[in-house]
């Protein structure tokens, strides 16, 4: 037969199998030379540095507040004493002394809000009540003056809690000004939408630090003579201008990206404007965009950094009030910067999370 | 009402004004500022008028935020690439990057390297060397700079008719192209008439070598080209923190090209340089370059920080002219015209950019 004269083909032998923690390193870490090599640089630098910082860090740190103990180390390890040294400073301010316990509650319960208002059970409308609430017990509490607490001006507040309240009430008051200016650059009155247009542009075509001068030398100059406004409240009224108008942007990118439809649709079942906006597209195109207006609230958080220029003493202005004056701390700059950075990241690292989070549920909500 | 509530609020700025004795108009900036610069890429004296003063400070912040644009798109571009690489190390160190430096005010890093840069170094006396010509200490970094000569007069000259010779190239390339079909390199012929022709104007001139190197002497290091702390501090700030973004960017713009393209490309039999060149760059350029331009407007806004750790930028020029002359409004409206215009300069060009790769659709 003419198959016959065919050789069988030879059978294969069976692929080896990659299974195994040893077999999947070597498949990630020397596929081929090129892998090789990137793996063995990235080892060579990790050698190299790691043990150096850990040294520094850990190994040769002084923890205790003894200076004369952190000179002798002539940066050859860390000063971590700087901070147990300095750290109510630091976190506080120039908040009074004795009285710290009312920032150090205020702050609690405004970080204890910010995690209810993330959990999805708690979403309700007693939510709003309950921020309502605790802003104001914050404010009775930093300012004093009713039930006992010794008055307390807002000149002297600062540290953590300056820092939550600015990026809070900014985010709280930009974000309904946000929708309104994304809704008015839709809008079909040149007027209204030429205003938006400029503010928006303006804004975003400015550095924050320019708004921040205009709100602390520039704005009592627009009041009416006698009226002096608080430089608390202008820096607060620049942030918020500020991050709105970026916010305005992000909600405007939703907002295109409903479809004609639905306007058209809820025209049809006799729905008003405001309706329409409230009931058919905003519930849409806030849900589209819900991972930009995290990413906005992160860098407004990060802006609230700032406000140290200005004078104003938030957790990085607080810093230089605890180490600038004080010619013993003055050398251990570094290791205050580092704990203030691990602050802020931690505030930022969390918020980022949740909104991958929230983008997840989301898309898995949206594929049912 | 708009018209009501400007009108409130110049009549009561002019109110102010007139009330507490303020000056306006841009008068003043012809007077002599009466301040030093410590870095200026022009002489600069403090007889010299305030709105030279201003010159210096957007040329600074120019310098600071040209530097910082170029050396973020590497540092960001091979951290992006890092981030997808197959190699677990790799790919961990890089996202680590991106975590850490993106969720750490800039302000804050701008001090903290600022303060690195000053107590950590060295004195100038004895500057770190690490490389030949190359000075490191507290009072900046100091570097071989070519000495001016008539030859490089002569070798840009033959640069420029190396890019005038390599567009025509390309258009005859192109022409060629359209015409017969056969595809001839396009980049790296044109790339090496500009360099060739560059070096033939360099030979010409007679090969001037001569560097001028700095030198260390018991006090400083002179000579060569030099650049202050602060302008290291807020270069290498900017430059860390736009990074992680534009990183983040770049690799979000080359996973948002489906991998059926590469598929497709390869069925097509297009190499992998090609499919790279004709099929995958292109879609992801057209995803990456709009955030990308928006990451270096927001450094060139970042770059006002500098004002912090007392780098004399457009800010800090502004800031000082303002505690001496009291005028707030002019010297504010200055600050947000320029940074107004730079911004709105480049979105025309974005737009401008944007309508030219858009998809075309029908």
């Amino acid at each position: 037969m003419d198959t016959a004269l065919r050789p069988p083909v030879i059978a294969r032998p069976a692929p080896t199998r990659h299974v195994g923690l040893l077999a999947r390193l070597r498949k990630s870490l020397f596929s081929d030379w090129k892998n090789a090599l990137a793996t063995i640089v990235v080892v060579a630098l990790l050698v190299r540095w790691v043990p150096e910082f850990y040294n520094w860090a850990v190994v040769r740190s002084v923890t205790q507040p003894d200076n004369d103990a952190c000179r002798a180390l002539d940066h050859a390890g860390a000063c971590w004493g700087v901070i147990a040294e300095k750290y109510r400073l630091i976190l506080f301010g120039r908040y009074p002394f004795d009285e710290q316990w009312r920032p150090l509650v205020a702050t609690l319960l405004m970080v204890a809000m910010l995690v209810a208002s993330c959990t999805r059970v708690l979403w309700s409308r007693w939510l709003v009540a309950a921020w309502i609430a605790v802003l104001a017990i914050f404010f009775v509490l930093m300012r004093g003056g009713v039930a006992g607490l010794t008055p307390v001006e807002t000149a002297r507040w600062g540290g953590v809690p300056l820092t939550m309240l600015l990026s809070t009430l900014s985010i709280a008051a930009g974000f309904p000004i946000a929708v309104l200016v994304a809704l008015g650059r839709r809008s079909h009155l040149p007027a209204i939408r030429s205003m938006c247009i400029v503010y928006v542009e303006l804004i975003r075509g400015v550095p924050l630090i320019s708004v921040l001068f205009m709100a602390s030398f520039m704005f009592p100059l627009f009041m009416p003579p006698g009226i002096t406004v608080d430089v608390l409240v202008r820096v607060l009224v620049g942030i918020t201008l500020f991050s709105a108008a970026y916010l305005a942007e992000v909600v405007r990118g939703g907002l295109q990206a409903i479809p004609k439809g639905q306007h058209e649709a809820a025209a049809a079942m006799g729905l008003s404007y405001w309706q329409t906006q409230r009931k058919i597209i905003l519930p849409q195109a806030l849900r589209m965009v819900v991972p930009s207006i995290m990413n906005s609230f992160i860098s407004t958080f990060k802006d609230t950094s700032l406000v140290t220029i200005v004078s104003l003493y938030d957790l990085t202005g607080s810093l230089a009030l605890a180490l600038g004056g004080d010619a013993n701390w003055r050398q251990f700059y570094l290791e205050g910067y580092l704990f203030i950075a691990a602050i802020y990241w931690g505030f930022c690292f969390a918020m980022s999370r949740y909104s991958q989070w929230v983008e997840r549920r989301l898309n898995v909500a949206n594929a049912h | 009402m708009i018209a009501a509530a400007i009108w409130f609020l110049a009549h009561n700025t002019l109110e102010n004004m007139r009330v507490r004795g303020i000056q306006s108009g841009f008068g003043f900036l012809t007077q002599p500022a009466g301040f030093d610069i410590g870095e200026s890429a022009f002489a600069f004296d403090s007889g010299d008028a305030y709105w030279k003063a201003f010159l210096v400070g957007l040329s600074n912040t120019l310098r600071a935020a040209l530097v910082g644009i170029v050396l973020t798109t590497i540092l960001g571009t091979l951290i992006g690439i890092g981030r997808l690489s197959r190699n677990v190390l790799v790919r961990g160190l890089c996202t680590g990057y991106v975590e850490l430096f993106r969720n750490i005010p800039v302000l804050i890093q701008l001090l903290m390297w600022y303060f690195v840069l000053n107590e950590w170094l060295p004195p100038v006396a004895d500057a770190l060397h690490p490389l030949p010509g190359v000075f490191l200490s507290k009072s900046g970094m100091s570097f071989p700079v070519p000495e001016w000569e008539q030859g490089h007069v002569v070798s840009l000259a033959g640069f420029a008719m190396g890019i005038v010779v390599a567009w025509l190239y390309r258009r005859w390339a192109r022409a060629a192209f359209e015409k017969t079909g056969v595809a001839r390199p396009m980049v790296w012929p044109a790339l090496l008439i500009a360099v060739l022709g560059g070096l033939l104007g360099w030979l010409a001139g007679g090969a001037p070598t001569a560097l001028e190197m700095p030198v260390r002497n018991d006090l400083n290091v002179s000579g060569g080209g030099a650049v202050t702390p602060e302008f290291l501090a807020v270069t290498l700030g900017l430059t860390i923190y736009t990074a992680s973004f534009v990183a983040e960017i770049v690799r979000s713009g080359i996973q948002s090209v489906p991998w059926g393209q590469t598929e497709a490309a390869g069925a097509l039999g297009l190499s992998r340089a090609q499919a790279l060149k004709l099929v995958l760059l292109p879609q992801a350029l057209r995803v990456i370059i709009p955030p990308l331009t928006n990451q270096y407007l927001n450094l060139t806004k970042n770059s006002s920080l500098a004002v912090a750790v007392g780098y004399p930028d457009l800010v800090s020029i502004s800031n000082t002219t303002l505690n001496q002359t009291g005028r707030a409004v002019e010297c504010i409206t200055i600050l947000m015209a320029v940074y107004l215009t730079l911004s709105l300069v480049t979105a025309a060009l974005m737009n401008w950019y944007n309508a030219r790769s858009a998809i075309k659709e029908r």
